[in-house]
């Protein structure tokens, strides 16, 4: 049987997930809360909190806010300033290899590397996402009318991958294939990096704002519906021309956050009125993790082994879900 | 497009304010922000100008204007504040409302869409009104010169008419006759230095169906008699605090205001009938609305549909359309449909008659 095991929070659950086994909860109020052996609460942001990222190496937390500063928050409480751009609103990050940053505000993006130095990526059009490729300084920035692949390291030429519209939140696939991007239409796109090929997966009714790719990228795992989209990327050619698996189908409730198990082909799905599901992909098996609350959940994160995890809620709720006793 | 409204009490209030360089917007947001009224505003800027504002939730936000892949082209939203109050509703208990002030240049429609048509945005925010603030001194100059102080005024819900210290009552008649000409249904104040009372700027409930309780254009008594109105008078005609029984007639057909100078200006046209056949006005909203949306600044309706006892509210920017029942007929209260439309190089004649041809037989 699944347990809950609730934590304080006092606002807006940006992100919530584990770094070295400890717990996280990012609150859009400034806290960062800590469970691990008992709780603590790091406040490095002057005001609110708009965006959490766990350091490719899970060693540390980085977190932007509305005081224009970038954190490098450890689980052991330090917390340290990475990047600071006054008066402006940092409410996208990315974290990459070796210990870079990526941030955006408004049209322009940042990288920041380890020892300090830093790129700017001026846009014609406002950035709406940042990722950082699986392997080697490279940055994907979702754009309007399309997405910019930059070499974070080197001054390489940008690659320019255009589709009419507005691009939001980004991801390459774990195998690096592939870049998707959510947009502005309920709806996300995709390019197989290879030839620039493009994909549209559409059919959601409402915006996708929360992707996660499954074990081994087969899968990715999507909200905007009333069950959870997972669309196939093994093969040759992705997605395309396959219909998608639908996961924890419920009719009158949107599936408002997700994350694919870390070792099995299972995923966490939660809901517009707080509910989590737990969904195994090859026979639509369903186990209720969390009853519905007061809000819709807004992060869901695995620990590294899958056997516990944590949510959080646009309301403030928040817990640790442990799938053993 | 049209949908129902959503609940507004979980809504935060939006309030946009529009008006060119110079013409007070500063001011007036200075003057919101330190008024004692207990209210704790976000304020989203085009610029963090030179006049320090003191606020803590303020932000400064480039426009970003969306075009919506449906074909539609005059469905565009605002991006860049799809983003602001989406990173607002993250620290939603620290604010009770929010007020965005544009640039003098901007395009009023794509802010207010953006209240409408991203799901995201409308189930967590309302827009409340569009307030103009207009410059007495050179509002004449500046709407000989371009559309977007045309645009600003027609799309207003309240139009403040500022620095009337600054010109003579002649001038500020001719001001308000010309404000007027464009568009007759705003509620219309004069300030000086924007010194106005805060609740004939806030709290409107401009878009909000409930509260669309008459469509007169009162402006006709005033207008005529702009010379008696000292400065002092703000020509406060809202709708909302008082029952609608100032027993003066309307003539049924259609009214035209507008500037004779220039055919591409904004017009406004009132259009009245009786009962009306729902279906054939349906059809009829939505082919007028898809077919001339661009040129259709706002549109705001109170109609009667035959064998129904409601009064059914309308209300639109562009191609988006919104309508509900709002509550019965009184007894006392004539069942007159009672359409308005607000913009530019629309076939009046063709719309009059094709209104018509939704009465009820």
């Amino acid at each position: 049987m699944p347990t809950v095991a609730p934590v304080d929070v006092d606002g807006f659950v940006v992100r919530a997930g584990f770094l070295n086994g400890c717990a996280y909860f990012a609150s859009g109020e400034g806290g960062i809360v800590l469970s691990g052996t008992g709780e603590r609460t790091l406040q490095p942001h002057k005001a609110g909190l708009l965006a959490a990222e766990p350091a490719r190496d899970g060693a540390a937390l980085i977190t932007s806010g509305d005081d224009g500063c970038i954190y490098r928050s450890g689980m052991d409480g330090s917390s340290e300033l990475v990047a600071e751009r006054p008066r402006k609103w940092i409410d996208l990050i990315a974290s990459g290899p070796s210990g870079a940053v990526a941030f955006a505000s408004g049209r322009t993006a940042w990288v920041h590397l380890a020892d300090g130095r830093e790129k700017e990526f001026a846009h014609e059009r406002a950035v709406g996402g940042l990722a950082f490729a699986p392997k080697g300084l490279r940055l994907a920035v979702a754009r309007y009318d399309g997405a910019t692949l930059w070499w974070a390291g080197t001054d390489g030429a940008p690659v320019e991958l255009s589709w009419k519209g507005a691009h939001l939140g980004t991801s390459f696939s774990p195998d690096g294939k592939y870049l998707v991007t959510a947009m502005q239409e309920n709806a996300l796109h995709g390019w197989r990096l290879t030839d620039g090929q493009d994909m549209r997966m559409t059919g959601y009714p409402a915006k996708v704002k929360s992707f996660s790719w499954s074990v081994k990228g087969r899968y990715l795992a999507t909200s905007g519906a009333n069950a959870a989209i997972l669309w196939p990327f093994f093969g040759k050619t992705g997605p395309m021309g396959q219909a998608p698996l639908q996961l924890g189908v419920r009719a009158d409730n949107l599936v408002s956050a997700i994350a694919c198990h870390p070792k099995e082909e299972v995923a966490a799905v939660g809901y517009q009125d707080g509910m989590v599901l737990m969904c195994r992909f090859e026979d639509n098996a369903e186990v209720l993790l969390r009853r519905p609350g007061k809000g819709p959940v807004s992060s869901l994160g695995w620990d590294e082994t899958g056997t516990r995890l944590a949510f959080g809620t646009e309301t403030g709720e928040a817990g640790v879900i442990s799938l053993e006793d | 497009m049209m949908s129902a409204t959503q609940d507004a009490r979980t809504q935060i209030p939006v309030t946009v304010l529009t008006g060119y360089l110079g013409a007070g917007k500063t001011t007036l947001l200075n003057r919101i922000l330190t008024e004692n009224h207990g209210q704790r505003y976000a304020v989203i800027v085009n610029e963090f100008g030179e006049v320090g504002i003191d606020n803590d939730l303020l932000v400064e936000s480039d426009e970003e204007i969306f075009e919506m892949n449906n074909g539609c082209i005059c469905c565009t939203v605002r991006g860049d504040l799809i983003r602001t109050v989406q990173n607002l509703m993250k620290r939603k208990g620290a604010f009770d409302a929010i007020i965005v002030e544009t640039t003098g240049v901007a395009d009023p429609a794509p802010v207010a869409q953006t209240f409408f048509m991203d799901d995201d945005v409308r189930a967590s925010a309302r827009l409340d009104a569009v307030v103009a603030v207009v410059d007495a001194r050179h509002v004449l100059q500046r709407l000989k010169d371009t559309e977007e102080a045309q645009d600003q005024i027609a799309f207003a819900d309240v139009i403040l008419i500022n620095k009337t210290d600054l010109v003579s009552p002649e001038e500020l008649a001719a001001v308000e006759a010309r404000v007027r000409s464009i568009n007759p249904y705003a509620v219309l104040h004069h300030s000086e230095r924007c010194g106005i009372d805060i609740a004939k700027v806030l709290d409107r409930g401009a878009f909000d169906l409930d509260r669309i309780l008459s469509l007169d254009p009162h402006f006709l008594e005033h207008g005529h008699h702009a010379d008696e109105c000292g400065p002092d008078c703000d020509h406060d005609h809202s709708h909302d605090h008082h029952d609608h029984d100032h027993g003066h007639h309307h003539h049924h057909g259609h009214d035209h205001h507008h500037h004779e100078d220039d055919p591409h200006s904004v017009k406004s046209i009132s259009l009245t009938a009786g009962d009306l056949n729902p279906e054939m006005f349906f059809a009829w909203i939505n082919q007028v609305t898809q077919a001339q949306g661009p040129n259709i600044l706002r549109m705001k309706g109170i109609l009667a549909f035959r064998d129904d006892p409601q009064r059914y509210v309308i209300q639109g920017v562009h191609m988006i359309v919104e309508g509900d029942h709002q509550r019965d007929w009184k007894a006392d209260e004539p069942r007159e449909s009672r359409l308005v439309f607000i913009g530019r190089d629309l076939n009046w004649d063709v719309l009059k008659d094709s209104f018509q041809a939704c009465v009820a037989q």
